[in-house]
């Protein structure tokens, strides 16, 4: 999988959550789930279970502690994946 | 000097109108809201006939963000929500989510157990071992103030936020409480009312004390019977209720709409002595909830116009208007107008004293007493205390002043309040 579309189904699963849409539309590597997009951090739970179900991989408690941008979360969907 | 407290707004879910317009229509032409539910036939229910307020997908997006509903299943948060941003609304508020938040009002929103659905797809994911996969809104969903919580960040509100629970009598007490609270200059308004879930995880266990009706599966309109001789259990129900309450000043002050002053009431509770148990009352304790109520309120008993009856078509029924005449001391022609909302709705346990209060409120304002119906074969005992022309088979017309209104629950615990129609 590309950089490109890996992006594009992370958008889409963020998508629901997203509380600024100016962000979300120009969300990038860079991209801060709770700062930029303004996600209750109550919902970063919700958004590690869709990832899970799309990409049928698991993600441990230590994974989730990191995932709070669009760049940890690429990395480490792409190193489940991969592993 | 305490302060005067009203009525400016009402919402209302029930299984016989979604609304306060619907509800109304539904009260004066004696709607029925009970239905067959092959759900209940299908879990071997005896009783396979309830009440749920029609409220479509549609509807709901109008007050729950996409979000909001992502993973939501708690029908009594749903209706406690609906009902409660409609009173607010009505009460001349606007629904903005980045007002400023609103120091002067509370909330006391009761239920008696919350989101039982959303507890039971948490069940089953973690008994499967899958804890970790439960998302972030299970908590908010099935804890009893979840409803308080939802209704409360919605509408911004600061002052006292809560969730009382007194089974069937917790709507009505929460109105109490929350009067209390403005009387005493603690708030200038309070939202208060009460909701409750629908379905077989919170009707099963009152289907198992078989004190729900099995005899009207096929009839579901005909089901709900108060004060009938052919009373044989109550047919459950679901949906919410809310009323804004508001001090005198304030509501003057605002130009607001009044819809009704509430003049007090009283709780109590049998503590389960002299004849209460658990699931039954101490009549002693219930004549004097309706005697101090009338009490607080400043009133005599020949000024009672209509009562709005707990009522709900089991074998107590009797015992409940000998206990209203006894505590009023009045019977025969000189018993107040007596209707149950329960006829038309079901029981909506701890919903009802919420949905009965707002059916007594509408009464008032709009002059008429609401039909009681499946009553036509009053029940023999019943006539021994009040004369049969008191029990209304249709809406009437009538001008009067006060209504009281009283909720009773398991726990032997004790509800009962006046409103006063209000001329400005």
């Amino acid at each position: 999988m590309t950089k490109d579309d890996l992006i594009a189904k992370l958008k889409i699963i963020v998508a629901p959550y997203v509380q600024d849409e100016a962000a979300f539309k120009t969300l990038s590597e860079d991209t801060d789930f709770v700062s930029d997009l303004k996600i209750n951090s109550a919902n970063l739970v919700d958004i590690i279970l869709d990832i899970e179900d799309e990409f049928d991989i698991r993600l441990e408690n230590e994974d989730m502690e990191q995932m709070l941008d669009v760049k940890s979360a690429m990395a480490i969907v792409t190193a489940k994946l991969n592993g | 000097m305490t302060k005067r407290v009203v009525i400016t707004g009402l919402g209302v879910v029930a299984p016989n109108g979604v609304g306060i317009e619907a509800f109304t229509r539904a009260l004066k032409d004696g709607t029925s809201g009970i239905s067959y539910h092959q759900e209940l036939k299908d879990l071997k229910f005896s009783c396979q006939i309830g009440g749920i307020p029609p409220v479509s997908d549609e509807l709901k997006s109008k007050y729950f963000t996409d979000l909001q509903l992502r993973g939501f299943n708690s029908s009594g948060i749903l209706y406690g929500c609906i009902s409660g941003i409609d009173a607010w609304k009505d009460a001349g508020f606007i629904l903005n989510r980045d007002s400023k938040l609103d120091y002067d009002t509370g909330l006391i929103f009761g239920t008696g157990t919350s989101g039982v659905e959303k507890f039971r797809e948490a069940i089953y994911k973690l008994d499967d071992g899958n804890v970790r996969r439960l998302g972030s809104t299970v908590v908010l969903q099935t804890m009893a103030s979840g409803v308080s919580a939802y209704l409360s960040g919605i509408l911004g509100l600061g002052n006292q936020v809560t969730t009382n629970s007194s089974a069937c009598s917790t709507g009505t007490e929460a109105l109490l409480l929350g009067y209390d609270r403005i009387q005493n200059g603690k708030a200038k308004r309070m939202l208060v009312g009460s909701c409750s879930d629908h379905g077989p995880y919170v009707w099963g266990g009152f289907d198992a004390m078989r004190v729900m009706t099995y005899k009207h599966n096929m009839e579901p309109e005909k089901g709900s019977r108060p004060m009938s001789a052919t009373a044989s259990g109550f047919v459950p129900g679901s949906g919410a209720g809310a009323l804004v309450l508001e001090s005198l000043e304030s509501a003057l002050e605002r130009g607001a709409k009044i819809y009704a002053e509430v003049l007090g009431g009283e709780v109590n509770s049998g503590g389960q002595r002299n004849g209460g148990t658990l699931t039954a009352p101490n009549a002693e304790a219930v004549k004097r909830c309706i005697s101090k109520a009338v009490e607080n309120a400043k009133i005599s008993n020949v000024e009672v116009d209509v009562i709005n009856g707990h009522l709900t078509a089991t074998t107590k029924d009797a015992l409940e208007i000998q206990n209203w005449s006894d505590a009023l001391n009045r019977s025969g022609e000189d018993f107040p107008y007596i209707n149950s909302t329960k006829s038309l709705v079901g029981h909506c346990l701890a919903a009802a004293g919420a949905i009965e209060c707002v059916a007594s409120i509408i009464q008032l304002k709009e002059q008429f007493i609401a039909p009681s119906i499946n009553c036509e074969d009053l029940h023999p005992d019943i006539e021994k205390w009040l004369h049969r022309d008191k029990i209304l088979q249709t809406a009437q017309q009538y001008d009067f002043n006060i209504i009281a209104k009283a909720s009773f629950g398991f726990g032997d615990v004790n509800a009962c309040i006046l409103f006063k129609r209000f001329i400005a």
